[in-house]
């Protein structure tokens, strides 16, 4: 069996699994955010009003909740929203919940490891999309709606169907100026958006082996993109010493794939080969090179979001921004107040500020379209965020380019989409 | 049974962030959120949509967000199913799962012979959608076994294994 098999057949209480079978696996971990937790808790208060009380949830221990769409609460509807968020945490004793203005907190994916909330070999249910993120720890994470996080509150299970899995090989050295987001863009923009539908999407490999974790989670962020029900990596000495560092005493199982498992196809890339990649409006899918673009003018660079603001993702972007200014509006939005915190003390803000950058605080903000510098009609960005579709980042009629946050900072600097090999 | 007029946009690909736009996930009101259902792709939609409404559409309906609002809207501004060729995995979950409307896969003929405003009829238990208007029968795929139980319970919340 291959990781995601062996982790759903443990799960599930099976010595096997296979692709198609339906089961009811035990969830070790679950999340919601200022988004999902209100939903969630509606769902429970229906139950309520149906004459089933709610009195208590399945493990309190194992839910941990974040602020991170619309926060700092942008308006009265967020800022109520909070307020429920807080009351649902205190009536439950759930205690890992982590706010704005009260130390670290930031978007969910990146809290989710950067905290190391989620540990290897577990299964992991949150209230998003982007929960493929956290399966670069070897452990199985997908996003779900209300209802199932509100099932699993409830029962501490929930229903899968066992995924066929995709094997990505990424071969060869990578190198300098292409990143994670490359590639990615790069898979998704040879087969689709849909091709990972109902699928795992695992990645393998001497770059895998390679590469930074924060740059794995790049890869494991966007296979929500390709349409996958969760992307994974198995772990390695990298992932150990990732969380040993933030969690000592953490005790987990390390699944692997064994060396006979079966995958639903696989696909080989030469990293070696990458050019840097841009997706251009409205599908990440719809890709070119940064240099078959760079005619394009853009009003805007934004670093920011759960896929291209980790503290590698500032890093890459500070070294090509250092002792420049950016021509455009250029946004900067760590993803966690501890990355904040070390940009802050590396001095990146620094670079940032003399760029001309403003500097936000951790939030989703305008990757959603939510704040915090959402586009006007007609205004193009280019962003290091996961998704580009209609609206997605302010009016329907705006224009999102998505690129590593080397292309974004190269592209600031010029006042139009730049491959940084140019700068 | 469901029976109900056809609106179709003949698009794959329809993300939950046209079918409700991300500024509009603070709200938890449902009828609220029905005000907006399909505002980044038709502003017009809820004017069009009468209650017991079908959505007809291409590939990958729902893709992106898990934000179990998109089903929400759509319920509320009126859809009681969408015909799609295919759909996004949370997007369908939610669907199915909270009870708030039915995806029904559909073949490229279905979807082909299908006119906007034409009158349907989805029958589940047949495993078929009758288009009145045309006076024409398309099969669909039986659900799961497990999907089917959970639709027939009225979601997953009242779904006893």
């Amino acid at each position: 069996m291959n990781i995601t098999e062996k982790i759903l057949a443990k799960a599930s209480n099976r010595s096997r699994v296979e692709p198609g079978d339906v089961v009811f696996a035990k969830v070790d971990k679950v999340m919601v955010h200022d988004v999902s937790g209100p939903g969630v808790i509606t769902v429970l208060k229906e139950l309520e009003k149906r004459g089933k009380r709610v009195e208590k949830i399945w493990d309190a221990d194992r839910v941990w909740i974040t602020e991170d769409h619309f926060v700092p609460a942008v308006d009265k509807i967020a800022a109520q929203n909070l307020v429920m968020l807080d009351k649902f945490s205190k009536e439950f004793g759930i205690e890992k919940h982590f706010r704005y203005g009260m130390g670290q907190y930031g978007i969910c994916h990146t809290l989710s490891h950067e905290e190391a909330m989620v540990l290897p070999g577990e299964v992991y249910v949150g209230g998003d999309s982007h929960t493929n993120t956290t399966g670069a720890l070897g452990c199985f994470a997908t996003g779900m709606g209300h209802t199932d996080v509100a099932y699993v509150l409830l029962h501490g299970k929930i229903w899968f169907r066992v995924p066929e899995t995709i094997l990505f090989k990424m071969n060869g050295e990578i190198p300098p100026y292409i990143m994670a987001k490359d590639m990615i863009l790069k898979i998704i923009g040879d087969h689709g958006t849909e091709f990972g539908n109902y699928k795992a999407i695992q990645f393998t490999g001497e770059a895998i082996t390679n590469m930074p974790m924060e740059e794995r989670f790049t890869l494991t962020n966007m296979t929500t993109e390709c349409g996958a029900k969760n992307g994974i990596i198995d772990p390695d000495q990298k992932t150990i010493e990732y969380i040993r560092e933030r969690r000592p005493d953490a005790k987990f199982d390390l699944i692997k794939s064994d060396s006979d498992a079966q995958y639903h196809a696989i696909y080989e890339y030469y990293v070696d080969e990458l050019e840097p990649i841009v997706a251009k409006p409205h599908s990440p899918a719809n890709i070119s090179t940064a240099r078959e673009v760079s005619n394009i003018e853009i009003d805007k660079a934004y670093i920011g979001s759960c896929t291209g603001a980790k503290y590698t993702d500032l890093l890459a972007a500070a070294k090509i921004l250092k002792g420049r200014k950016s021509k455009v509006r250029l946004e900067v939005l760590p993803a966690t107040q501890s990355i904040y915190h070390k940009a802050m003390k590396n001095g990146l803000l620094d670079i940032f500020m003399d760029a001309g950058a403003v500097i936000g605080p951790p939030t989703c903000g305008a990757c959603c379209g939510a704040h915090m510098g959402v586009l006007a009609k007609d205004e193009v960005c280019v962003s290091t965020t996961n998704r580009n579709f209609p609206g997605r980042m302010g009016h329907v009629e705006s224009k999102t380019y998505l690129a590593s946050p080397q292309v974004v900072a190269a592209s600031a600097l010029k006042g139009k989409i730049t491959d940084p090999r140019d700068i | 049974m469901q029976r109900g007029i056809a609106h179709k946009y003949e698009k794959d690909n329809i993300d939950t962030d046209v079918i409700i736009p991300g500024p509009y996930l603070k709200i938890m009101d449902p009828n609220e959120l029905g005000k907006h259902a399909m505002e980044g792709l038709d502003v017009n939609f809820i004017r069009k949509v009468k209650d017991g409404d079908i959505l007809v559409a291409g590939n990958n309906f729902g893709c992106g967000s898990s934000r179990e609002h998109a089903p929400i809207a759509l319920k509320h501004a009126g859809i009681r199913a969408v015909l799609a060729l295919s759909f996004a995995r949370i997007f369908y979950r939610n669907c199915i799962d909270g009870a708030h409307l039915l995806p029904i896969e559909i073949d490229r003929e279905a979807y082909n012979d299908i006119s906007d405003k034409d009158e349907l009829e989805i029958d589940i238990e047949k495993n078929e959608v009758r288009n009145l208007t045309k006076k024409r029968v398309y099969k669909i795929k039986p659900f799961p076994e497990l999907i089917k139980k959970i639709i027939d319970a009225g979601g997953l919340l009242n779904y006893t294994q």
